[in-house]
């Protein structure tokens, strides 16, 4: 049974522009200790995504589909449900560990209160466990600075404890919500070289959510490529970054800056990011795709290709690749 | 932390000589005096008047002696018109009342204010929010002065549940109608600012990062969305506190109560220079008091405030 299965999950927001197709029929699944990359530019459904799997979707947004954890349905489940399974069995660390922590609350008792609910254990128990996961996540100083406040650590350092706070309760599923998106260049490869050294230690399944490619590729054994809110291309990591076979993930790819050749001008994929509010019919990345033909109006299906990866795309994959 | 709030009493003293000389000088430059009446005294009993009270100097003069009696002995002066009484006296009796059904006020309309706002806020859009809402919509379009005779002419006139007015040692039946007049429209004000600052923060990141930690929704509120969502609450409660000092007013005239608002009151129609200033002087002193305690009250809350 795998760990996590979303099936045909489709997340609507309510506007005052209408309704807001976040997500579009997505299907994934996540066995123990996977590390699966979910891959697309800003607007793509991704965080949206994780946000439905664990019920933290904003008021106005609805999930309908099917999302199983350890075979148990939990999509839209009532809080009671939910909050045994958040922060005990799926943690997520957000994007944004400036605003993600409560700032009128000590380190200390925003740890704490995670182990006083979901493990019942005493105050004192839960600060050196808390103490503990500072540790383990090299927080210098871990026994006198988790007295201290949000404001008090450095973006990197409230990340940390962000990442601490999420792995209290040995967590099966650990969602990374752009973790190192707010932070600078030095600092987000510190953060991953953790990340990676925690899920080795821990053995926890990890869902990375980012648009950075050189994320995925450290990290993941699995890539999923989301454009529009629909999966366009999912395959292990390696084949993925080394033949891409839909135009979205080549056109990312090549969107990547590398040293080696020529830093000068930087590629990208012409026009923006898909209006959520006024999708195209049919498939999503047709207005920018170089490929794209009379028959892209029909919603290609995800069908598997060639060396275990699955594809979103009328034209062949060796055309794309070639 | 307790530098600072010596500080800012220190800051207090020229805050209240300025106080004092505007409103000395506002008060003289009023027509009419304390013996000013419709049979006119002779002049010599005028004079004689204005050099006992010391009247006949001038107002720089009267001002030093003024501030002098204060500093020295704490005394506020002679009333001018009830002859046997003193300032002191008059607000020795006045006050305990103005603070009782002040503080209860304040009390109600924080405590009922604030459970307002915040059951509309998580209920927002149900019928629970609308009726919080135009709950307290309707209690803001009753001032004290609409609020103080609706009062009386429902509940003493009507139904004949409570006395009218009066003050019997603070009994709680002359208690209710001028707590509930005073604090209607404050309750509104609070609920208004709850709910909307509820609203805002229950869509800040941390607590999206509470949620994810599977607290239960009431501890999500209580524990990590009530203090950011107060800070507005608090900085209202300076300038609330002191609408309520100057309500009193209204409430010692409709319900009798005979606290401060009424010393006050009269003293303005008497031209009880002594009364007026003493008044002014408690309500200034109260209102910076409280102004600091605002402020202290945001530094504990807030921890990246540090004074």
């Amino acid at each position: 049974m795998p760990l996590l299965e979303i099936d045909d999950l489709s997340v609507t927001f309510d506007t005052a522009d209408g309704p807001v197709h976040a997500v579009n029929g997505l299907s994934l699944t996540l066995d123990r200790g996977d590390t699966l990359g979910i891959v697309g530019e800003s607007g793509s459904g991704k965080s949206q995504t994780a946000f439905a799997v664990l019920g933290l979707l904003a008021r106005n947004g609805r999930a309908t589909g099917s999302v199983r954890f350890d075979g148990q349905e939990i999509l839209n489940a009532p809080p009671r449900v939910l909050n045994r399974i958040r922060a005990e069995r799926i943690a997520i660390i957000f994007q944004d560990p400036m605003t993600s922590l409560n700032p009128y609350m000590k380190i200390a008792d925003q740890m704490t209160e995670v182990l006083e609910l979901h493990q019942g254990l005493a105050r004192r128990d839960a600060l050196a466990e808390a103490v503990r996961m500072l540790d383990a996540v090299r927080i210098p100083g871990a026994r006198d600075r988790v007295r201290l406040y949000p404001h008090e650590f450095s973006g990197g350092m409230r990340q940390r404890v962000m990442i601490a706070m999420a792995l209290l309760c040995r967590p099966d599923l650990l969602i990374a919500d752009e973790p190192t998106t707010a932070l600078d260049v030095t600092v987000q490869a510190q953060i991953m070289q953790l990340l990676s050294d925690l899920q080795a230690e821990f053995g926890m399944a990890t869902m990375l959510i980012t648009h950075d490619l050189g994320v995925v590729a450290g990290f993941c054994e699995k890539v999923t490529v989301m454009y529009g809110g629909r999966i366009m291309e999912r395959s292990a990591a390696g084949p993925l970054f080394a033949r891409p076979t839909h135009p979205y993930t080549s056109g990312l790819l090549a969107a990547v800056p590398r040293v080696d050749r020529g830093t000068s001008a930087m590629r990208a994929i012409p026009g923006n990011p898909p209006n959520m509010a006024r999708l195209p019919e049919g498939c999503p990345f047709r207005p920018r795709c170089p490929h794209a033909g009379e028959d892209c109006a029909v919603m290609p299906p995800l069908v598997p290709a060639a060396d275990g990866r699955d594809r979103a795309c009328h034209r062949p994959a060796e055309e794309i690749a070639a | 932390m307790l530098s600072y709030t010596l500080k800012r009493l220190a800051i207090a003293i020229p805050t209240l000589l300025i106080l004092i000389v505007v409103s000395f000088v506002l008060m003289h430059a009023a027509p009419g005096g304390p013996f000013t009446s419709e049979r006119e005294l002779p002049p010599e009993v005028l004079a004689n008047l204005n050099a006992k009270y010391g009247l006949d100097q001038p107002l720089w003069r009267q001002i030093v002696t003024y501030v002098w009696g204060i500093v020295t002995q704490f005394d506020f002066g002679p009333s001018f018109v009830y002859k046997d009484r003193t300032v002191n006296e008059i607000i020795a009796q006045g006050f305990p009342v103005t603070l009782t059904y002040g503080i209860l006020s304040f009390v109600v309309a924080v405590v009922v204010g604030v459970t307002l706002g915040v059951v509309a806020a998580i209920r927002q859009n149900t019928v629970a929010d609308y009726f919080a809402v135009g709950v307290s919509i309707g209690a803001q379009v009753l001032p004290n002065f609409v609020m103080a005779p609706i009062l009386v002419l429902v509940f003493t006139l009507w139904l004949g549940w409570l006395p009218g007015g009066g003050w019997q040692g603070g009994q709680w039946q002359y208690v209710i109608m001028p707590v509930i007049a005073l604090s209607t429209s404050f309750m509104a004000s609070i609920a208004r600012i709850t709910r909307s600052s509820m609203l805002e923060t229950l869509t800040m990141n941390h607590i999206r990062t509470a949620r994810a930690k599977g607290l239960p929704e009431r501890r999500v509120i209580l524990r990590h969305a009530l203090k950011p969502a107060m800070l507005p609450v608090i900085s209202y409660l300076g300038p609330a506190f002191v609408g309520m000092i100057t309500g009193s007013v209204v409430v010692d005239v409709y319900f009798s109560t005979g606290g401060i608002g009424k010393a006050f009151v009269d003293s303005a129609l008497n031209r009880d220079y002594a009364v007026m200033m003493g008044v002014t002087i408690l309500m200034g002193a109260l209102t910076i008091l409280f102004n600091l305690v605002v402020d202290i009250l945001y530094g504990w809350i807030d921890p990246k405030i540090r004074y």
